[in-house]
This record gives C-alpha cells, structure tokens and sequence, in this order.
C-alpha cells in the first residue's frame, strides 16, 4: 500500500475523499428522503420481467402523473425478492402491504385505494393455498415469515442501479471501517472468527482461504467472483448480482484489502444479461464515487474490479477451470495440488469466493463475528440462500439461518407438497447432489448434515419430488445433464458418465441387467476417487444416493419391468377406467395421435394402445381421474 | 540443487528433491506406476488418471494423480492398494470399451488383469484416440506450432486441426505420431511426399544434396531453420551426410 494522501476536503464532484465525506453525502441522501411517503417497490427482476413488470412499472409512473403524486408518492424498480411464482410482485412501504400477480389493468386501482386512501386490494393478496388464510404485508407471508433475509432482504428495498439507494441502507459503511479502523490481518481475524464458510459448494473456511492468498509470496494477487452459477433451477446468485450488486462489490474491496490485492474479477456468465449490466453500473458508479479504483475513500488503497462473461459452461463453476477462462483458454480444470491461493489465475496467488460469500462479508464486519456465528450451527455459520423448487407449493428464492429441518423448509416455507401428493425426496446442491427422502428429513441443514446423508450444500439448490417422480428416471435426468456439461479431459468423468448414462438408460427402458445396479456402483466409485474435479467426484451423487434411498425402484424398473412412479414411457401403459369415465370426450380432441375414440355420453371413451404414444395428455386433462397409468 | 524431501513409496524410504512429482520418483527408483497421458517432455496433464496412487497425510489418505502431486515431506504412498487396484480396473474397462481392438490398450489391460469391461458389448466402441492430448501438448510444447488442438466438450470431444479441416500450421514433423501411445495418428511416406493422416497435411521432403534421400519435410526444415536463425541451404544435406 502506498503512502496515505491527506483527504481532500474539496473533493472533485461526487467522489468521496474521506469516510467523513462517505458519512455526509448518506447523510444528505437521508436527508431528502421521507421515511413516512409511500414508495411502491415493483420487482423488475428476471423472473417477474416476463410478467410485463416493465410495463407495470411505466404504469405506475403515468398513473402517478395523472393523479398529479409525483411528489407524495416515489416508486422504486428493485429486483428479485424470490417469490418468483407470483409475480408480478410489488411491496407498498412504510406499511409493507404485499401486492402479488399484479397486472396492468390493477395499477391505477392500487394507486387509487392503497396509495390514495389508504385501502387494501384484497384481490391481489398472498392466499396461503393450504389454509386460504389471506395476508396483506409482506412479513406475514408463511414463505416469507420462517426465512432469515439477512442478503436478501434488501433485494426488495432498493434500486440496484441507484448508489445513493445502496448508501442509505448503510452501504460502504463497512469498507470505511475496514479502511480507517483495520488492519489487514484483523479482517482475515474477523472473517476467521465468524465462521463463514464458501458458498460456491465446497464450503470451505472463507478466513482460511483469505489467509493462504495473503501469506502467499507474490507481489500480484488477484480477487475473483465466482458468479458461474450453471445448475438447474438455481438463482441465487444471480438474483444477489442483478439485486444488490454494490453488497457484492463491496465484500470484494473489503477482501481485496485485507488480501493484499489491486486486481479482482468478477466472472460471470453471459446468459445473465441484467446481472452483468447491473454489475458493471455498479462498478462504474463505485468508481465514481471514488469507493473503487484508485486511492478509496482517501485510504491510500487502490483495487481495479473487470467483468468477465463466461460462455455458460458448466464447468466453468470449478475453480481452477474458470481461472482458464479468465486467462482465455478453454475452461477445463486441472488439479488443484498447488491451491489457487499459491498459483492461480496467470499462476499468481488468487482468491476465489462465490458472489453469497462475499455479499455476507459486510454484514460480517458491522455486526461482528460473534453475531455471525450466533446464527447457525456448530459447523456452519449464518444464513444460506436456496432455491427451493419442484413440486412444492411456494417455490422460490429462500433464505435460511443454517441448521434449518429440511422439513421446515419443505412444510413450512415451501408449504408442503402440491396437489396433496406424497413427498418423496428432495436433492439439494444441484445436478451433482444426491436424495435425500423421508426418513432423512429432519435434518438440520448445514454443510455436513447433507454431506452425512449423501447429498451436498453444493451452490444452495433444492428440488422438491413428489411421488409421481420416479428415481431413476431423475437419476437419469441429472447423469445425462453433466455428461453434456464434463468437459472431457479426465477419462472417469467423460467416459464414466456416458457409460453411467447408458445403463440407466437401459433401466429406464426396462432393458437393464441384473448386475447393472452393482455396477452403477462401482462406477460412482471411481467417478469419486479418480476424477479430475469436483463435477466428476460428485457427479454419481444422484445414483448413489438413488440407489441407497431407492433401491426398490430400481429393481422394480430391472426385475418387474414396471416404474412404480408410472413416468419411464416403455414400462407404463395408459388406460381408461371405465367406471370412472363419464364419456365426456374432453380428452379425444387433444390426443395427438387420436388415439382416443368417443363412443356416446355417459359411455367410458375407448383408448386405442396401438397408436397411444404415452404422453400423459389425457390424464393431465381428466379432471376425474378416470385415466390409470400401470 | 533443490532441498531434499523424504517420502515412502510402497515402504521404501526415498530421498528425493523437492519440486519433483511423485510418479517422476517412483520411476527414479524402480517403481512401476502405469501411465498413458504422461511424457517426461511435456507438462503432466492428468487425463488419463491410470497414475493414481493412495497418499497419507495427516492420517487421511486419499487418492491423488502420481504425474502430478508434488512430493513433500514424510509422504506416505502405496502404488498398489486395493482402492487403487479397484480404480484402475475400472478405468482400464472404460478404456476398453471406448478403444475395442486397440492393441497398446488391450496390451495394458492385460497386465492390469482386466479381461473385458462390464459393460453391455452393444455399446462398445473402436475408438483408436483415448484423449490422452499427448500430440496436442507435444505440437505446442515441443514443436511450438499449436497445429492441433482438443475441440468440444466431454463425450464430443476430439482432436482436430482448426474448424476440423487441413492443419495449415503443421510442418509435418511427425511428432504427433511419435508421442501417440495407440498409434492412432497415421503418418505416411511415398516418393518425395509425406502425408499425415489425421490432419489431413501433405508435405514435399526434402532431398539431400549428398546422399539423394528424403529426409525431412521442407515445412519443418523452413520452420526449424528460422527459428534457430540458421543460414540459408542450413539443410540442403542431411544430418548424416553433413
């Protein structure tokens, strides 16, 4: 670090010389800011962007144009708040009133009641689908209401392209304490002390990993945000980087400092169009605002961030394989003997989190550690965010202090299974997770609790099954998923999961062999002993957990040539039940292969097995459930 | 010269320097640790995982590549347990249902004691390359041409000369051919022309002014003689007559 300048009191126009300035200018931004008006936050994130939010949102504003508001009323496009499924989402502060599935046609009714006087639309509620029990604010919300929205919270308070809406909830306050009141070495202390631990998946110590790249020999040493997030149904950080870009940027600065580094990246993949223009904003008003670049806050410390997009390869997620990319070779892993913190991007000493682990660092250092690690378990500390999806009835973005039941996530967050099916398993850590069923689901989760019972945290996605999903199938599904995504250099992985693919295949098929579960076995064992990286180590997880939970499927698809969940196409037949059937035809008109035939009214339809191609069209549209699935 | 590290391989105690890998030890002193991917040349890679050893360490073992762990000391490490048995066979089966009548393939699980794989025969394929990337690491690393290179991803993947046409950066040398542990790149000579298969390069040979023999392809001669600054005619005669 070079010498400290004196701060400059006559700052250049905007940019913050010292943390007084930082402290004066939230100050004034507080100043003009009435915490009694109304401020009606729309969600414009991804999710809700295909319910028209943008249209929404100009809505509001002409609307509080014609009611000549503009100055009693503001309006706020803030991103994600994760009850996606419900969108279009707005929240009505100071009172919190929780407005969901809004449409244009509502907007001048709500400015009218809500806004005007001060009346609820009781139409655009949260019903709670179980209990039908309704909720005006947002707190209340049973999906709401058992998370702990430590990240996420301000997601539905601020605007992400506004510094000044970053600045009034506190931000940067952090990075001027790091900068005037801590030394390096305390912060790594601090970070060490909370307990926090990589939110990427492998969960890793976080102070630990700081340490290695601070005591590495090296006068260059980089940063990087792993926003690679490739899995499945998973969002989380995603809707931290297009919703609260600045808490992201700031962990980095902090971790920069107390690394020794000027350098950082942050890697993120093209497919994320807002994440990366709601990044780059943020980086550029950072900078403006002298909070990143050269000489921060007056502090004498220096830190250049650049954006990178990745290509959306899976593998890229893996450490050593996104450094590769960084670098601008093909993303493929090597092995990490020599640990990225000695040897990393161009092989200088680097420090690679995900964007979850470096949004907690400021909470980190306001609060304390010893506030940290007070939420949590024994092993893993604060909160984490999942995307909770499949067949539950809220799903969602959540977030949940760590040591939440998985029951409680499933019940009480998700509120249970859809339709009143019966829960079967849910898989957590993305495509390489494993199972986890019944039995298992009082679980408290954390890092090691999954890990015991053959699943991961992996990056925080959980998908709900119920039991209309059939094991091996999935297995299939998740197997067939990282086969396209291995890159192809180590030969367990590319070769094992194309053999692995195959065989559950053939089961699926009901073609499978005896010795075939055995060997499926074997095979996850080497895929964990002998890949390269962590896709291929645990990329049998779904198998194996599939077949220690499910292993009566299995020999129900290879014995019996039968799927007990009714969904492997060559094993299943569809019939009609003529004592349930009404003859109401509702079903012979969208059979593609018309292979329903009506015969008269109140007279079962006559379902041809010749042409029937097993869609499930029909038992999808009887409503009396008068078509069987053997 | 490097600090001196002792390490156990298979109960022998071994002194070695520091910075060296653990199969480049094991191989020093005798020990055999099969290998496929690995070249004392060329950087280890780490592909073909057949090196696999057991380490301890701090009273966890685990399985590591041997090509490309760094020794440290008071290593501890068995060449032939039984995780690493069970491993090898398992990859020797997918190497043989990948490469079925490959004979350096065949020969080597022979001698791991694997007959044929498990998996069902319909499947199997008669892939000559097992992706090692020798001759990619030897064009860029030894040659420096970087004529070749590996494209796609996992099961697609392959090596190929640039948008899978004429490899217009090779200079025929033949390294590739050289480095292949399948033989599975094809080199071939008639007349005054050398041809190599696989990346579909035809090259004029160079004649010696002495003895009248095809010795090199002119290409590589150009390439060699530039990058070496040698004066023009360097290799009008061959390295025999010369």
């Amino acid at each position: 670090m070079g010498s400290r300048p004196r701060p400059n009191d006559k700052a250049p126009a905007g940019r913050l010389n010292s943390p007084k300035q930082l402290e004066a200018l939230r100050a004034s931004i507080l100043n003009k800011r009435d915490p009694k008006r109304p401020c009606i936050a729309l969600c414009v994130g991804t999710g809700c962007l295909a319910y028209g939010c943008v249209d929404i949102f100009q809505a509001f504003n002409n609307e509080i144009a014609k009611q000549k508001l503009q100055n009693s009323v503001d309006i706020r496009a803030t991103r994600c708040r994760g009850f996606c499924e419900r969108g279009a989402l707005l929240t009505i502060y100071p009172q919190g009133v929780f407005y969901q599935r809004v449409k244009l046609e509502d907007v001048p009714e709500i400015v009218t009641e809500t806004i005007v006087k001060g009346r609820i639309v009781q139409r655009l509620l949260y019903t709670d689908p179980n209990t039908k029990e309704q909720y005006a604010k947002e707190a209340d919300i049973p999906f709401y209401k058992k998370q702990q929205r430590l990240l996420l919270d301000a997601n539905s308070k601020i605007d992400p392209t506004s510094i000044e809406d970053y600045l009034a909830i506190g931000g940067y306050s952090a990075l001027a304490k790091v900068l005037f009141q801590m030394k390096p070495e305390q912060v790594i202390e601090e970070v060490k002390k909370s307990g926090l631990r990589g939110r990427g998946g492998g969960g890793f110590p976080t102070g630990n990993k700081w340490q290695s790249t601070r005591e590495a020999h090296d006068e260059i040493k980089y940063v990087i945000c792993n926003c690679d997030e490739g899995d499945p149904g998973a969002f989380m950080d995603r809707s931290l980087m297009e919703g609260n870009p600045h808490s992201v940027l700031e962990g980095m600065i902090i971790g920069a400092y107390a690394i020794g580094s000027h350098e950082g990246y942050v890697y993120i993949r093209h497919e994320y169009p807002m994440a990366v223009e709601n990044v780059m904003t943020a980086i550029k008003l950072a900078e403006s605002k002298g909070l990143l670049g050269s000489n921060i806050l007056g502090s004498g410390f220096h830190f250049k961030v650049k954006v990178s997009r990745g290509g959306g390869a899976f593998v890229c997620g893996e450490s050593t394989a996104l450094m590769a990319s960084l670098e601008g070779k093909v993303g493929e892993p090597r092995a990490k003997y020599v640990h990225t913190s000695e040897k990393g991007l161009y092989n200088r000493p680097s420090n690679l989190n995900n964007v979850e682990t470096w949004a907690n660092i400021p909470h980190i250092i306001l609060k304390g550690s010893d506030w940290f690690s007070s939420i949590g378990t024994m092993t893993s500390k604060g909160t984490k965010i999942f995307s909770l999806v499949g067949k539950v009835n809220n799903t969602g973005l959540i977030e949940v202090p760590m040591g939440m039941k998985l029951r409680d996530i499933v019940y009480g967050i998700g509120g249970g299974i859809r339709d009143g099916k019966k829960f079967k398993a849910v898989q957590t850590g993305g495509p390489s997770g494993g199972f986890i069923p019944e039995s298992h689901l009082d679980i408290a989760v954390d890092f090691d609790e999954l890990t015991r019972v053959g699943s991961m945290m992996g990056s925080g996605a959980m998908i709900v099954t119920d039991e209309n999903t059939c094991m091996v199938d999935m297995a299939k599904y998740f197997v067939g998923f990282l086969q396209e995504e291995s890159c192809g250099k180590c030969l367990p992985c590319r070769e094992g999961l194309k053999r692995m693919l195959q065989i559950l295949t053939d089961i699926t098929d009901g073609r499978g062999r005896e010795e075939d579960i055995e060997l499926l076995a074997r095979l996850a064992a080497t895929l964990k002993d002998a890949a390269l990286c962590a896709l291929g180590s645990t990329a049998a997880n779904p198998v194996l957990t599939a077949i220690k939970y499910f292993r009566d499927e299995y020999e129900a698809h290879i014995k019996d040539h039968r799927c007990p969940a009714g969904v492997c196409k060559p094993l299943i037949t569809y019939s009609i039940i003529n004592e349930k059937c009404p003859g109401c035809g509702k079903c012979v008109e969208p059979c593609p292969t018309k292979a329903i035939t009506f015969v008269a009214k109140k007279e079962p339809v006559i379902l041809d097995q010749e042409k029937c191609i097993k869609c499930g069209t029909c038992y999808d549209i009887c409503n009396l459930k008068a078509v069987a699935i053997k | 010269m490097n600090k001196l590290v002792n390490l156990t391989i298979d109960s022998r105690k071994l002194q070695a320097e520091e910075g060296k890998t653990v199969l480049e030890v094991a191989r020093e002193n005798g020990i055999d640790i099969p290998t496929l991917c690995y070249n004392e040349e060329l950087e280890p890679y780490g592909a073909c995982r057949l090196c696999l050893v057991e380490i301890t360490k701090n009273n966890r073992s685990r399985l590591v590549t041997s090509c490309l762990y760094p020794i440290e000391e008071g290593l501890v490490v068995k060449t032939g347990t039984e995780k690493v048995v069970a491993n090898r066979k398992m990859l020797m089966e997918l190497l043989l249902a990948r490469c079925q009548g490959v004979k350096a393939i065949e020969d080597l699980a022979k001698k791991i004691g694997v007959d044929q794989p498990s998996f069902k025969p319909e499947y199997f394929e008669k892939n000559g390359c097992i992706l090692c990337g020798l001759c990619v690491r030897a064009c860029a690393e030894v040659v420096g041409t970087s004529a070749i290179s590996l494209v796609n991803r996992g099961v697609n993947r392959e090596v190929a000369a640039p948008f899978l046409e004429t490899a217009n950066d090779c200079i025929g040398c033949g390294s590739c051919v050289y480095v292949c542990p399948t033989d599975f790149i094809k080199m071939e000579e008639t007349g005054d022309t050398r041809t190599i298969v696989n990346w579909k390069a035809t090259f004029k040979m160079q004649k010696c002014q002495k003895c009248g023999k095809n010795f090199a392809p002119e290409k590589q001669l150009e390439y060699f003689r530039k990058k070496l600054n040698l004066p023009q005619g360097f290799f009008d005669v061959c390295p025999d007559c010369r």
